[in-house]
């Protein structure tokens, strides 16, 4: 699997555009794709299965304000060498679809993910918070949360 | 003409006017011969009725309890983050507090000192709290590096607490990021000043809650 074949299957199945995360250069570890929220099981299952991406890296989210969430994961084709990127922009909402049904390590990602940033994912087993306390209040790695923001009795 | 200083009648001629010297006497009549707390307990006492004014010693105890305390601070090994490889270094043969009759101790309950050696988040709080209501008073607490003793490089963290002295009342601060062993020592000395001069037992004042 090269970068090649991994574009025009991704442009074929999806209509995606595969870009490197420099343009100038493309390298088979950088690879970025940006889809709709509601392909987003489906993109990852065949990256999965198609493109051999079974290493699941990591899962996490962006506050770009005004314009809403995005929720970026990495999965990595370890025998070709191949890394991507996904990417998928939440629009006003917080909901997004989870990927627990395709890796097992999505479970405690999006519990962190959902945890600070407040992002729920649809068909989660166990969406609870996972680093803070049970009984905190709001998501801290929001731009909107203040720094400030008081958690009694310790501050 | 020659000047003498008053010898000292031991034991005075009206001790017999004092109850509590009634029931000392009383009490060792009736303890058998050749016991080993008794007979530890009349060389004590025979020690300190030879010194000067010793038959009426009360109020010194407090200065020997004192020096009981201070010599003997038992630290509970309870280390949060990077300063906690200080505190070992301090414990360890190279800088050895031992030799000021500290032994570190796995349990709060038999400990005197809590050492708070890292940064405290909100989420450890309680159970820092925790611990140190289970130690037994009277106990100290030194606070060990910028991390708790103001939050340091975390302070404007959404997740830290902005001092332990927020949680528990806190004797000695030790600063630097980390302290170094030499200035865990000095802190520690400082504290064997501070407890030398202990006179209550009890829990301290709680802290007052502070807002930004």
């Amino acid at each position: 699997m090269t970068v090649e074949e991994a574009t025009q299957l991704l442009q074929a199945e999806f209509g995606l555009t595969v870009t490197g995360e420099d343009p100038k250069r493309v390298d088979p570890l950088h690879l970025v794709a940006t889809g709709p929220n509601e392909q987003w099981v489906e993109v990852a299952r065949f990256v999965k299965e198609r493109l051999g991406c079974r290493y699941f890296v990591h899962l996490t989210a962006v506050d770009w304000k005004a314009d809403g969430f995005e929720v970026v994961c990495r999965l990595e084709n370890l025998e070709a060498g191949l890394g991507l990127t996904l990417k998928t922009r939440l629009g006003t909402g917080t909901s997004c679809p989870s990927l627990t049904g395709l890796f097992r390590g999505a479970d405690w990602m999006e519990r962190e993910c959902y945890d600070l940033f407040g992002i729920r994912f649809e068909g989660h087993p166990d969406l609870r918070r996972i680093l803070l306390d049970q009984d905190w209040q709001g998501f801290p790695l929001r731009k909107d949360y203040a720094v400030d923001t008081a958690h009694e009795p310790y501050r | 003409m020659e000047i003498t200083p008053p010898t000292p009648k031991v034991p005075p001629e009206n001790w017999e006017e004092f109850p509590d010297l009634r029931e000392w006497a009383k009490y060792h009549q009736e303890r058998p011969s050749g016991d080993k707390v008794s007979n530890a307990f009349e060389g004590l006492a025979e020690a300190i009725h030879q010194m000067p004014g010793g038959w009426i010693m009360v109020t010194s105890t407090e200065k020997i309890f004192n020096w009981a305390r201070k010599s003997s601070i038992w630290p509970l090994t309870f280390g949060l983050a990077c300063c906690a490889i200080e505190m070992m270094a301090t414990f360890a043969s190279r800088f050895d507090v031992e030799r000021f009759g500290m032994v570190t101790w796995a349990s709060p309950r038999h400990s005197d000192l809590m050492i708070v050696s890292g940064t405290v988040t909100i989420k450890m709080a309680p159970m820092l709290k925790r611990i140190y209501d289970q130690m037994p008073d009277p106990k100290w607490v030194i606070s060990m590096g910028s991390c708790a003793n103001s939050g340091g490089p975390f302070r404007h963290g959404y997740h830290v607490v902005k001092g332990v002295d927020r949680v528990v009342a806190v004797d000695v601060y030790v600063p630097g990021c980390p302290p170094t062993p030499e200035s865990l020592m000095f802190g520690i000395l400082k504290l064997q000043e501070q407890v030398a001069e202990f006179q209550k037992t009890g829990q301290r004042q709680v802290p007052a809650l502070v807002s930004d």
